[in-house]
């Protein structure tokens, strides 16, 4: 309860969001449920997913959810709760992994229950020392040289040492993690590890997060000097968050490298940064539930552009579930879609009249979705060219949709969406890691822009 | 000696490229506070154009004008085509976050440089392409003096380079246009209040930081040869590095610290170690920043409570 404020006045919110009926009582539910049997449920949740029949495909995307996941909630104390904005996190993703490659491979092959917890502490320890830079620099300029930070480690671990860092090449053969003479060897063991770790870390960080330090941070996050005046010793908190979350990455570094069983430097490049930072965003800066619900969202969606079934249930997905969100009224909705879907076919046919060369393509994507575009989407023989023709078009396009007044948006949509989907058919699908990236950013920009809180996160307003 | 000499217009070579994409960083930093990650991909994109520009007149080999015409043309189209892409950047991914939280417009712009960069992967492919220089420039022509050689493309960087700096520094500060801008960038609020149209001052901002990427976009093609999707990030990351020891938001700062870290960086390579040169240069950034956190020429930030 805020201080100051009537308690009737003070529950109107509440009680307008509560609603009536069966809305009011998942609000009351997800009011009154503390936080351990949600974290439990996730946690069952987790082992029942498990107890699926898997592939070993899906068993790989699950542990890289898992560890994006930790990574995110890392990066979450560092950027989410005490604001800074940590753009080297990577080197301690990296610090952990070569961490754990060197003292677990070679003639070293310490046990991982020596191994975790001297990684653990060393990066956390790393991570002290760069949170002493932020003592000296803030803001922007704090990103800039930790954006160094994370430069520095890759250029480190590809030119000095070779011995022992392996280089451009790498280091394989790592142990798996073992203590006592046990071992993790099959994909699953690993899940189950990740999701005890996520599970705990998660505990864990709920309680940091409600403890005095978690105020101290997000205190410092919304005026360092007020804050100071307070008598927060602010240095030993921006210390403090910058290490703790350096040895969470380190903790997802460990997992990563014993479970790939080689690390290389190519595993912690920017692009990796970014995805970080783009779980972390997606979900909601500063959520633990978001975090983690980012680092899957990122992962899975990652996956399935990869494969062509997939892909097509994401975007059209994707596409179907933004028009929903932000077209309105309903009939204009319908509208838009319709004219598309006729306007296609339409367009399809009379292209096959005059040449059928330039439908003589196939589109990218496979089983039903594939077939159900067959007719509406042009896709020419050889595809290349006009599909890059149509990927200028389309961020033309796009930008014309988002530029155009509003009376005439449903008019220039019609021609972008099917552009987009052409394109997509043609070009896009071909190429699914480069497309995956694209799409991340994508996501980034449009995120920022839509809702900067996330999915999960709780809008705050920036004092100037 | 002469090594010392030829490394010092090496590392100069490099410096102003660097000063010039430097510029572009400050400059919207100075007008917008905001970090544009995606600069670097605008020299990157630069550079393409100026590579299509050769394709476009025949080829290396077969050129169908002459050759000082087609690197005018190489500059001048490419500057365009960058300048028109920094307005657009502007426009649909920055101005929207105007008033959003620090974090957003940082964020985004990581997205757009991602989204560039894997945009030249899709259409262009992610094999190297070569300007191949030497076909159309011949070495010979330029100075030699005893052992030390500058080349007719580093002629033409230098005084290209020194043209558009002064052009610049003519303009922010004898223009209308470049008082608006340091009156946006001095501050925003009351430039708006005294009727400066602060959209279009930012939108021209980003027009000629992003142009003199692209022509340094070019230059580094003709100097170097090689060109692929990902020479953005590391080039924009060191002109990044020289804007800020310079002192981000100045513009003669950005300049110096373009020479400075070309030259550090070419004196890394021929004297130390070429593996090294890259993690020099960022320590001598961490160094600095550590020093003297808003560079040499930056004033440090007043707080306002």
């Amino acid at each position: 309860m805020p201080i100051g404020v009537d308690e009737w006045v003070a529950q109107h919110t509440d009680r307008r969001d509560a609603g009536t009926g069966w809305r009011r009582v998942m609000y009351t539910l997800e009011a009154r449920v503390s936080w351990w049997p949600r974290l439990l449920i996730v946690f069952v949740v987790g082992l029942l997913f498990a107890q699926l029949n898997l592939n070993s495909n899906i068993e790989q995307v699950a542990i890289n959810s898992l560890i994006y996941a930790i990574l995110a909630l890392g990066l979450n104390i560092a950027v989410g709760w005490a604001g800074l904005l940590d753009l080297g996190y990577v080197a301690f993703f990296g610090t952990g992994a070569y961490g754990y490659a060197v003292l677990s491979s070679g003639n070293i092959h310490w046990s991982a229950i020596a191994t975790i917890p001297v990684v653990f502490l060393g990066t956390a320890l790393f991570g002290a020392v760069i949170g002493l830079v932020s003592l000296r620099v803030s803001g922007d300029y704090l990103a800039i040289v930790t954006l160094f930070v994370g430069q520095a480690f890759m250029e480190v671990v590809n030119n000095v040492a070779p011995g022992t860092l392996g280089g451009v090449n790498g280091l394989f053969g790592l142990d798996p993690i073992n203590a006592f003479g046990a071992s993790i060897s099959t994909p699953k063991g690993y899940y189950y590890f990740a999701l005890i770790v996520l599970a705990v870390l998660m505990g864990l960080l709920h309680l940091l997060d409600e403890s005095r330090t978690g105020r101290a941070w997000r205190a410092v996050r919304e005026d360092e000097l007020a804050a100071k005046a307070m008598t927060i010793p602010t240095s030993a908190v921006k210390i403090m968050a910058i290490s703790f979350g350096a040895a969470v990455g380190a903790l997802a570094g460990t997992i990563f490298a014993a479970q790939q069983s080689n690390v290389f430097p190519t595993n912690f490049t920017a692009n990796i940064l970014i995805l970080i930072y783009a779980c972390l965003v997606l979900g909601g800066a500063g959520s633990l539930g978001g975090a983690v619900l980012g680092g899957i969202v990122v992962t899975v969606g990652e996956q399935m552009v990869s494969s062509p079934t997939d892909a097509g249930y994401l975007f059209y997905g994707l596409i179907l579930l933004a028009l929903v969100a932000k077209v309105r009224p309903w009939k204009v909705l319908g509208a838009v879609l319709a004219a598309t879907a006729v306007g296609g076919v339409a367009l399809h046919a009379i292209v096959h009249a005059i040449s059928p060369s330039a439908t003589g393509g196939s589109p990218g994507s496979a089983g039903w979705i594939g077939h159900l575009v067959s007719h509406w989407v042009i896709v020419p023989t050889n595809a290349t060219t006009y599909g890059n023709i149509l990927y200028i078009a389309l961020i033309v396009a796009v930008f014309a949709v988002v530029r155009v007044r509003e009376s005439l948006r449903p008019f220039v949509l019609v021609p972008t969406l099917y552009i987009a989907a052409c394109c997509w058919e043609s070009r896009l699908i071909v190429n699914p890691s480069i497309t995956a990236q694209i799409l991340i950013g994508a996501i980034l920009i449009g995120v920022m822009t839509a809702r900067p809180q996330g999915l999960l996160g709780t809008l705050r307003v920036e004092v100037v | 000696m002469h090594e010392l000499i030829q490394t010092i217009v090496n590392g100069l070579t490099t410096g102003f490229l660097y000063a010039l994409i430097a510029l572009g960083y400050t400059m919207v930093y100075g007008v917008l506070q905001l970090l544009n990650f995606a600069h670097g991909d605008v020299y990157m994109i630069g550079a393409y154009i100026g590579y299509f520009v050769i394709q476009w007149f025949g080829g290396p080999t077969a050129l169908s004008i002459p050759v000082p015409l087609l690197v005018a043309i190489m500059f001048v189209i490419s500057a365009l085509g960058t300048g028109v892409l920094g307005v657009a950047i502007e426009r649909f991914a920055y101005r929207p976050l105007r008033n959003a939280p620090r974090i957003a417009p940082l964020i985004t712009a990581l997205g757009v440089s991602f989204i560039l960069e894997n945009s030249v992967l899709l259409l262009f492919g992610g094999f190297t392409k070569s300007y191949n220089t030497n076909e159309f420039i011949s070495f010979n022509t330029g100075i030699h003096i005893g052992a030390i050689d500058i080349d007719s493309v580093q002629i033409t960087i230098f005084i290209v380079s020194i043209l558009m700096m002064y052009g610049l520094i003519q303009l922010v500060d004898r223009t209308t246009l470049g008082k608006s801008m340091r009156a946006v960038a001095s501050d925003r609020e009351a430039a708006e209040m005294l009727g400066i149209n602060v959209d279009r001052v930012i939108s021209y901002t980003f027009f000629i930081g992003s142009a003199m990427a692209g022509v340094a976009g070019v230059m580094s093609g003709l100097a170097f040869n090689q060109i692929s999707a990902t020479i953005g990030f590391l080039a924009g990351l060191k002109a990044f590095t020289a804007a800020v020891v310079g002192g981000i938001g100045s513009i003669p700062g950005a300049m110096i610290g373009g020479l400075f870290i070309g030259i550090c960086e070419a004196f890394a390579a021929s004297y130390i170690s070429s593996k090294y040169t890259d993690l020099i240069v960022f320590g001598i950034l961490i160094a600095v920043m550590l020093v003297r956190p808003t560079g040499i020429f930056g004033r440090p930030a007043l707080q306002k409570v």
